[in-house]
């Protein structure tokens, strides 16, 4: 319990402080997470879903917490959880899963709340984006809480940008985001991390889903030093639908781990996925991605599907989709690749005098596209396409297009 | 709106299928008699004393003991794994006795001379022991609860070099053998049940096949449990040597019992340069009754070296019977260019739990496996295809295929699909597919439309669907494979 | 000048060419003939490359290059193309920008600066409507979605973007109807200047009836077993290749 102590240690010590700077709905569940954390500590890789990842390594370094203020520009969506127009007691901490350590780390730690809110049938005209900047000179860790809850028959599309300092000092980030969606809600939400690699990421999404909702929810992992994200959706109204879908390029050292649960509770849902991994130099990718089909969920359709290229001798894949099935009627398939290049496609584009270097750049871009394709606003996804091929051409240093910077 | 009753909205051939679902789950155990021989049983429990009873009975040499019993110790700091997606009962493992000798009778009399009703036995599980009855071009040893009964042809093979024989006989004849494979493929600490094996260990056969050898008959081992409270902890052990063949068949039952009987067995085999081994199993163990009653526990370890350059081993398993499965036959591939194949029907039902598959470990360059598994499951049965590939850091070129579909009959089972891979290359292939469904109604329906009954027409397209593995496994056990799938999914089948 | 000499290769361990020697000179045209697995295709492949295939023995120079040091995509911007019998599809790849690497590619090799997008895209105009493949496809991913004949005929587009001097045409004709057939041929011949030579591998005369070849040959066992004139085609044609085995045994 070495890394642990720290961090006990740390709630001992600013508990109070903590929670003078948040507020009753965060505190009210704050002893009692901590109380979890401390009984488990942070989980081992003999626990299933952490597998893949060190998690007491990534939390061994010595972090300052942050315990500055969000920077919330006014919005009529966006608020933080101290001027929330809800009651966020039922929801909050409610839809995540309160055994997780890392969840629970969060939930003791965290002492502001990000709360975007689409009442019912509103359908903001601009698509909402959260930028989250790490920048500073010390190690320093940031507990990051987000609540998103759609009324029934809203629609949203939210983009998150993880954004860092090149160079940095170490960065620790925790995210638990809890997405509620009523009845008849479409969401589209995009995470994008371009860190470095001294930053490490362990984000915890939970999405609920009612009737005849719609969500798609992409994770883009384009540069940093240790990426964990687990996502996990309740379909829990009839004909809801989901989409899940991740591009993870790894370089250098990066560690990307993508880890994700559907559970369909209720008959006639459908669920997608479509995780791709380009891995290159040491990097390391994992995958795991379980659909769960309870008794009662007949009429289920599911496909999952995660691809991966391996580009260099040392870079490293773990793949495990899983199927656990209790209904009949369903129709679920899963497959997972991870291979080299088309050999022949690549020696026909040869052929024709393409260099090989600019070949492989070029199909390694179309195996990618295959998930940017998906992204449903315009601009973010001609954005993407460019940021993607920079990336593959390693001209990815500077972020051109942040305002932060100018 | 008024709420219809759920019966009335199914289409007739939906009831039909209710009802063939039923009659599955009321299907009964053909092979679940008893034998009434005198049988020799050691008394219940387990401690080095048994353990050495057991190696002294076998008159077994030193180092074997040694083994035993540091397997045993090994044993005791373990606990019983629960990763699997079954549900095992707490195994009282002193309840249970670790020797029984149906033979013991004859024994100090002329040890050819075996017991009529044993022969009576295995005559009525379709294995004749008289050799001018045998099925032609297979050998059999037939194992009865901790001894081997009899194995024939044993003569005729060892013109050729061949030995074949059961496990003690063979740590009598062939020492140096024995003692040099033994646990060297699983070695006792490889898991609970290996090491409960290696301490207790009865009977089993060993196969050695010397250098440019194909061996000129299937060769073929019967298991079958017959005495009260016993466990059968049988060991096999096949070599086949440099540029030599060899085709291996097992089956297994045993009777109908309230309690569960304990199955735990190690299979080892070590392929050389250029050899192949096929490796086929009929797995019916008594599955309980349709309220999940008594059954079988079939703990099984089984795992294939490809050591050699260009080796090839071919895991072909038909599973259908057992309380719960538990069961990953594994091949490592060593060898550069060695080839590695998994095929596999598991088919449950009643109360049924099967968690079976494979671990494709490649080590060596160009190394190929293919993994085929077809899981069925009736009743309120669970079915798990769990698999492991793993491809390490100097297997260039490797590649995988894997296909796992599975097939739902009825709205209490579940099908589950685990599948784990590790890539530590990046010249590898590897790919896994998946898919999970009910029977398909449009085929049910076109069937119904020939004029083939709904229960008739789910046998055919449930035998279609596990035709890729059935016509990998030798020809007579083809038939005997169907015929059990058609026993298990209540005759519906041919 | 391509000039291959004594050829060995293999393909899997197993010879398949067993000594090829064979001169084409420029502005002539070969066809080569054969049964099945004689060879036909490994040649071609070795000629551009392929790196599935191995090389054991001989040479081939092509215009005084070794062809043999060279990368595929060097002897491609030496002016070798290749229509591929069955051309492959590459998903999420464009053809525009696919297009645009390869002349792109092959203008830095011969020094000369890459092509502005405006020129570019005229270029393409161009050629497309010489070749008369239809504006739809080029807005696909390469050969993605395309009709066997479509893939045929954006083969002959791709040469037409390239300006090769030295064509092989492997079983263009294979999979190909009659009219599919003359707009590819037709579009072949529109694009060959004086200087340029091809290696044309078919089963059937009809392709010859179209390109027609100054030498016929034929390839059996790996090896070439018979050099005559255009008629030796036809006569394949009536009379099958038995013959030419029973003169050799």
């Amino acid at each position: 319990m070495k890394a642990e102590q720290q961090y006990i240690e740390l709630y001992r010590e600013a508990a109070e402080t903590i929670t003078q700077r948040s507020c009753p709905v965060m505190n009210a569940e704050r002893d009692a997470a901590f109380g979890v954390f401390q009984q488990q500590g942070f989980p081992t890789q003999k626990v299933e879903r952490y597998k893949y990842t060190d998690v007491a390594a990534a939390f061994a370094p010595n972090y300052g917490l942050s315990l500055g203020q969000l920077d919330i520009q006014p919005s009529r969506y966006i608020y933080s959880f101290k001027d929330s127009p809800i009651n966020l007691a039922p929801y909050y901490n409610k839809i995540a899963d309160g055994a997780d350590s890392i969840t629970a780390l969060n939930t003791a730690l965290a002492h502001e709340g990000l709360l975007i809110y689409v009442p019912r049938n509103e359908h903001p005209e601009a698509p909402i984006q959260i930028d989250n900047w790490l920048r500073g000179t010390a190690a320093t860790m940031m507990h990051r809480r987000t609540l998103i809850l759609l009324e029934e028959g809203s629609e949203a599309t939210i983009v998150m940008n993880d954004k860092a300092d090149h160079p940095s000092p170490h960065f620790l980030t925790t995210q638990v985001m809890e997405i509620v969606c009523k009845a008849n809600v479409h969401l589209d939400i995009y995470e994008i991390e371009e860190t470095t690699p001294l930053c490490s990421r362990f984000s915890n999404v939970y999405i609920q889903e009612g009737r005849d909702s719609v969500v798609k929810h992409n994770v883009i992992t384009l540069q940093g030093g240790l990426s964990r994200n687990l996502c996990d959706v309740y379909l829990q109204g009839e004909n809801a639908e989901v989409t899940l879908g991740g591009c993870a390029i790894g370089s250098r050292q990066q560690h990307i781990d993508n880890n994700t649960l559907i559970q369909h509770q209720v008959p006639r849902c459908q669920s997608n996925e479509l995780y791709k991994y380009v891995l290159d130099d040491q990097a390391v990718g994992a995958f795991a991605g379980k659909i769960l089909v309870e008794k009662d969920a007949q009429k289920t359709t599911s496909q999952e599907t995660n691809a991966n290229l391996c580009a260099s001798s040392e870079a490293r894949m773990y793949t495990q989709p899983m199927l656990e099935i209790y209904a009949d009627d369903v129709k679920c398939n899963h497959g997972s690749t991870v291979g080299v290049l088309d050999q022949t496609a690549l020696f026909y584009m040869l052929q024709r005098g393409i260099p090989e270097a600019e070949a492989r750049t070029l199909l390694k871009n179309a195996f990618m596209g295959q998930v940017i394709d998906q992204i449903q606003y315009r601009p973010l996804r001609d954005r993407l396409y460019v940021k993607v091929e920079k990336r593959f051409r390693g001209e990815h240093e500077k972020c051109e297009d942040c305002r932060l910077c100018k | 709106m008024k709420k219809k009753n759920k019966e009335d909205e199914k289409t007739p051939s939906q009831q039909d299928q209710n009802a063939f679902v039923r009659s599955v789950a009321e299907k009964k155990y053909e092979f679940g008699f008893t034998t009434d021989v005198q049988t020799e049983i050691i008394d219940k429990g387990l401690n080095e004393e048994v353990i050495r009873l057991i190696s002294a009975k076998k008159n077994e040499p030193q180092w074997l003991l040694q083994f035993r019993l540091e397997a045993y110790r090994y044993w005791l700091t373990q606990t019983q794994p629960s990763w699997a997606h079954v549900t095992l009962p707490e195994i009282d493992y002193q309840a249970i006795s670790y020797y029984a000798d149906p033979t013991a009778k004859s024994k100090g009399n002329d040890k050819q001379e075996i017991d009529p009703e044993l022969m009576k036995t295995f005559d009525k599980l379709g294995i004749p022991l008289e050799e001018r009855m045998a099925l032609s071009g297979m050998a059999v040893d037939a194992v009865m609860d901790s001894v081997s009964v009899k194995t024939t042809f044993k003569e005729k093979l060892s013109e050729k070099g061949i030995i074949f024989c059961s496990i003690s006989e063979a740590v009598q004849q062939y020492p140096d053998l024995v003692r040099q494979y033994l646990g060297s493929v699983v070695p006792y600490r490889d898991n609970y049940f290996a090491a409960l094996n290696s301490a207790v260990f009865s009977d089993g056969s060993f196969v050695y096949i010397p250098k440019n050898t194909r061996c000129p008959m299937e060769l073929s081992t019967y298991f079958r449990i017959n005495a009260r409270n016993t466990g059968q902890f049988e060991r096999t052990l096949i070599v086949c040597d440099e540029g030599s063949y060899v085709s291996y068949l097992e089956g297994c039952t045993a009777p109908m019992r309230d309690e569960n009987q304990l199955h735990a067995a190690i299979v080892e085999i070590v392929v050389m340069d250029n050899a192949e081994v096929k490796y086929s199993t009929v797995q019916n163990w008594y599955p309980g009754d349709s309220e999940g009653r008594g059954g079988v526990l079939n703990l099984v370890t089984k795992r294939g070296h490809l050591r050699g350059v260009n080796s090839k081993l071919s895991w072909t398993q038909v599973e259908t019977g057992s309380a719960i499965t538990w069961k990953y036959p594994s091949c490592v591939l060593s060898g550069d260019n060695s080839q590695a194949e998994f095929y596999s029907v598991a088919v449950t039902n009643n109360h049924q739990e099967a968690d079976t598959g494979t671990k494709m470990i490649h080590l060596g360059k160009n190394t190929r496996s293919t993994i085929i598994s077809k899981g069925i499951s009736a009743g309120r049965s669970q079915n798990s295809y769990r698999g492991l590939v793993r491809i390490g850091k100097n297997a260039d070129g490797a590649r995988n295929y894997s296909s796992c579909d599975s097939l739902l009959l009825g709205s209490q089972c579940g099908a589950h699909t685990f599948p784990y891979m590790d890539v530590h290359n990046n010249t590898a292939t590897v790919e896994h597919e998946a898919t999970t469904s009910k029977i398909n109604e449009d085929q049910l329906y076109y069937c119904n439309q020939r004029g083939i009954s709904t229960e008739e027409a789910v046998g055919l397209i449930v035998n279609g669907y596990a035709k890729d593995v059935i016509n990998k496994l030798p020809m007579e056990f083809a038939v005997e494979a169907q015929k059990l799938l058609s026993v298990s999914l209540e005759g519906t089948v041919g | 000048m391509l000039e291959i000499k004594n050829l060995h290769a293999r393909v899997a361990g197993k010879e398949i060419l067993k000594g090829i020697d064979l001169t084409i000179q420029d502005g002539e045209i070969h066809a080569i003939m054969g049964t099945n697995g004689a060879g036909k295709s490994t040649l071609s492949n070795v000629i551009v490359g392929n790196p599935v295939y191995e090389v054991t023995e001989g040479s081939i120079t092509f215009n005084g290059q070794d062809l043999l040091a060279m990368k595929t995509e060097e002897r491609a911007h030496a002016g070798i193309f290749m229509s591929f019998q069955t051309p492959i599809e590459i998903p999420g790849v464009s053809m525009t920008n696919f297009m645009r690497a390869a002349v792109n590619a092959r203008r830095q090799a011969q020094g000369k600066e890459p092509l502005k997008s405006t020129d570019f895209l005229k270029l393409m105009r161009e050629k497309r409507q010489l070749v008369g493949i239809d504006q739809k496809l080029m807005n696909r991913s390469v050969n993605e979605g395309f009709s066997g004949g479509e893939k045929k005929r954006n083969e002959i587009f791709q040469m037409a973007m390239l300006e090769p001097s030295f064509c092989i045409l492997d079983e263009t004709d294979s999979g190909l109807d009659v009219d599919a057939l003359r707009i590819v041929a037709e579009g072949f011949n529109k694009l060959r200047t004086a200087e340029t030579s091809a290696m044309i591998i078919t089963h059937y005369q009809r392709l010859l009836d179209y390109i027609k070849p100054h030498f016929v040959h034929v390839l059996i066992d790996g090896k070439i077993v018979k050099t005559e004139g255009p008629e030796l085609a036809q006569k394949i044609e009536n009379e099958g290749f038995d013959w030419i085995k029973a003169e050799l045994s």
